[in-house]
């Protein structure tokens, strides 16, 4: 049966059982929009491009599934390109579709042409441009294929207006792809090293990342740490992939990492380090980096293995399976830890956390943000999804929010996009209607993409949003402060929009707390309403995030803070 | 670690972008590429891209690792350490003159370079061989009067499979 290329674009979407996109259309999609105006698929209109990734981005990382936008060509798809970078960076499946002009006009400067393939050929996994209808079936369900397959990632699917109006014989069943991706299988000598390892480890620790939540391997690697008593240490991405109230847990490590986290790191002997790519923000200097262990790199991408860190031994593979091919071997093998000096290992941690716990001092009558942050997490008991922007307030998160379960903490790791976090909430709270979504933004980020309070409010997305509002782009200000001789370059943001009658101008409830005493009030209502709501908290000005290792330093010399601070 | 000079032969789908992807790849992380040659192999849907580059063996891994991520790439060789030859063509050009013509013709003889094309005021030479010899011919032609030159990158290809 011949088909109309928007049908077909439907159709395939089916077959890849999407049931959600974010888009915003324009001239060279007005034939998809048509066909979307007698289709049943859900389209959330945003306010911007950059949104509808974001709002993907976010419904990817909490569903695992791969998420989907459709925007117009030029503008419409290079406002796209921070959101597919974001993506790119923290490996999180997308298939962005761009409109384009027709292919008679591509390369004549025509309006609203630009070469999106060609923009965005370093920040996605794979990119398309479709040419013919005759392979516009084939190219979608190439991009679903490798968006959601080995490393996830964004794929960019050019869609020139007249293909998209060409028809075609479809048959779903006729469609075939290429590029199946390697299996990686490990060696079974490897599992044997690693026991022998273990074996002669001491003082073993786990680092768990990303690819643990992105492989859910999350049960296997909490099965593994339990069984064996090895303490675990999360990068940013890997929060939640390990229960974050479980005593084995030793919170995040790296530059804003707990005292004892890094101290675990820099004294362990033996690393199984799972799904990370050793980032700098987390090594610190690489020479002094776990200087002290065997390090095993369990990662499915090769070209992670051995980037940064030299690892004594790389395995290659599905996080998943490899762990449970550990678990297995270990257990054939009859491996114990030698209780005495695992006990010992736990108490010289215990110490660590003893001396410098993770701690803040709420007095007086101005709000500290981890305050809010704690308050959160006892009145949602933890039952909650959250996203963040990027700065202070992103790393008082991962810090004082204990991730329980993985998929629960959405963020921008790699790139650090602000502007991130409400539309990911958007896009969260589209995959569970049901569940508390919160977004935890600063008063910088908040207002890079504001706008889509309006996408929240249209559609009564009842995301929270828990603006810890200090006046100030709060981490640049701290490094200012730090390393500028306290010159406050142009990080000063006093001058601000009324953020609660902002609110209420979108259509959103907003509320307000000023002291300590109306915070808890405040989150109540907040959290209790059936509507989008933001929570304007006027928190301490100059408080910083501690501990802090100082870039390019050692991860054992960190900044802990003021006097006040260490009880 | 020892910088050395490497050969990296890649096959891949001769998909649209495939050289942009692949060259994108390098010089997005920072890696040079030295010399670069592309054609399609026996299928025509296959081409295979012949690069040289230099650096430690750590960087020289990393450049592999990176470029088999990409989709359209098929497989990735190191041909520094393999029994391979290497070829190199360059076409030079002359300019004749009254002084000069009777000294071409005698280099011509003796190197026994080949002559592609002649006229009353220039000749065309074609000089194949590794980079060594290359860079050879092309020193002795210098004094000649060379006018122009186009160099191909270096294609190789291994003994045994």
């Amino acid at each position: 049966m011949k088909l109309k290329g928007t049908e077909i674009f439907l159709k395939a979407l089916e077959e890849e059982k999407v049931d959600i996109i974010f888009g915003y259309p324009g001239g060279a999609v007005l034939d998809l929009y048509d066909q979307l105006y007698q289709s049943n698929l859900r389209h959330i209109l945003v306010r911007h491009e950059q949104g509808a990734v974001h709002a993907a981005d976010g419904y990817a990382r909490a569903t695992g599934k791969v998420g989907v936008c459709l925007v117009t060509s030029g503008p419409g798809a290079t406002n796209t390109v921070t959101g597919i970078a974001t993506a790119n960076m923290d490996s999180i499946p997308l298939v962005v579709f761009t409109g384009q002009v027709p292919t008679g006009l591509i390369g004549n400067d025509a309006f609203q042409e630009c070469d999106i393939t060609g923009i965005t050929r370093p920040c996605t996994k794979h990119n398309f441009l479709v040419r013919n209808i005759e392979e516009l079936a084939s190219t979608i369900k190439e991009a679903f294929h490798i968006a959601r397959s080995g490393r996830p990632g964004p794929v960019l699917v050019d869609l020139p207006k007249n293909v998209m109006a060409a028809q075609y014989d479809y048959d779903p069943a006729n469609v075939k792809i290429r590029n199946q991706e390697a299996i990686y299988k490990p060696a079974p000598k490897k599992m044997a090293n690693v026991l022998d390892m273990l074996n002669a480890a001491k003082k073993p620790l786990i680092m768990t990342g990303g690819g643990v939540i992105l492989g859910k391997a999350s049960d296997e690697l909490t099965l593994l740490a339990r069984k064996y008593e090895i303490p675990v240490t999360g990068t940013l991405m890997g929060l939640g992939s390990f229960p974050g109230t479980d005593p084995l847990w030793l919170g995040m490590l790296g530059m804003h990492g707990t005292y004892y986290a890094n101290m675990a790191v820099s004294h362990c002997d033996f690393m199984l380090a799972v799904g990370v790519r050793f980032d700098d923000r987390v090594t610190g200097s690489i020479e002094t980096f776990a200087s002290n262990a065997k390090i095993v790199h369990i990662d499915i991408d090769p070209s992670s293995i051995n980037k940064n860190v030299t690892i004594d031994l790389p395995i290659i593979g599905d996080t998943k399976a490899t762990l449970k091919d550990i678990l297995r071997f270990l257990e054939e093998h009859h491996y114990t830890q030698d209780a005495g000096s695992r006990a010992e290992w736990l108490r010289e941690l215990a110490e660590w956390r003893e001396k410098v716990p993770l701690s803040y001092c709420q007095n007086g009558e101005v709000i500290k943000p981890q305050y809010v942050i704690e308050k959160l997490q006892k009145l949602t008991k933890g039952d909650v999804l959250i996203t963040t922007d990027v700065g202070q307030h992103q790393m008082w998160t991962a810090q004082f929010f204990n991730f329980d379960r993985p998929n629960t903490f959405v963020s921008s790791g790699g790139l650090g996009t602000m502007g991130f976090g409400l539309p990911a909430a958007i896009g969260v709270k589209c995959a569970f209607p049901d569940r508390q979504v919160v977004a935890i933004a600063g008063d910088g980020s908040i207002q890079m993409n504001i706008q889509e309070l309006a996408t929240a409010a249209q559609y009564n997305i009842a995301v929270k949003v828990v603006l810890l509002n200090n006046e100030f782009l709060g981490m640049p200000r701290q490094w200012q402060e730090m390393f500028y001789n306290k010159r406050y370059s142009h990080t000063d943001m006093t001058y601000a929009p009324d953020f609660v009658k902002l609110a209420e101008a979108f259509g959103v409830i907003g509320l307000r707390a000023t002291k300590p005493a109306e915070v808890e009030t405040v989150l109540e209502q907040g959290l209790a309403a059936d509507k989008p709501v933001l929570m304007d908290f006027r928190i301490s000005r100059e408080e910083c995030v501690y501990p802090m290792v100082h870039p390019g330093g050692s991860i054992t010399q960190m900044t802990l803070g003021s006097r006040e601070m260490i009880n | 670690m020892e910088k050395k000079d490497h050969i990296i032969s890649i096959l891949v789908h001769n998909k649209p972008d495939v050289l942009a992807r692949v060259a994108g790849t390098l010089g997005g992380k920072g890696y040079n590429i030295d010399s670069l040659c592309v054609n399609t192999t026996t299928q025509n849907d296959i081409s295979k891209i012949v690069m040289t580059t230099s650096g430690s063996q750590s960087t020289i891994t990393r450049i592999e690792n990176q470029l088999q991520r990409l989709v359209d790439v098929i497989s990735v060789d190191d041909l520094t350490n393999v029994e391979s030859i290497h070829r190199e063509m360059v076409l030079v050009r002359l300019n004749l003159t009254a002084e000069n013509s009777e000294a071409v013709k005698n280099a011509v003889d003796m190197n026994k370079w080949k002559v592609i094309v002649s006229g009353d005021t220039y000749v065309i030479i074609e000089i194949t061989g590794d980079k060594r010899q290359v860079d050879f011919s092309l020193a002795r032609l210098e004094p000649l009067g060379i006018t122009d030159i186009t160099r191909t990158g270096l294609v190789a290809l291994t003994l045994e499979d």
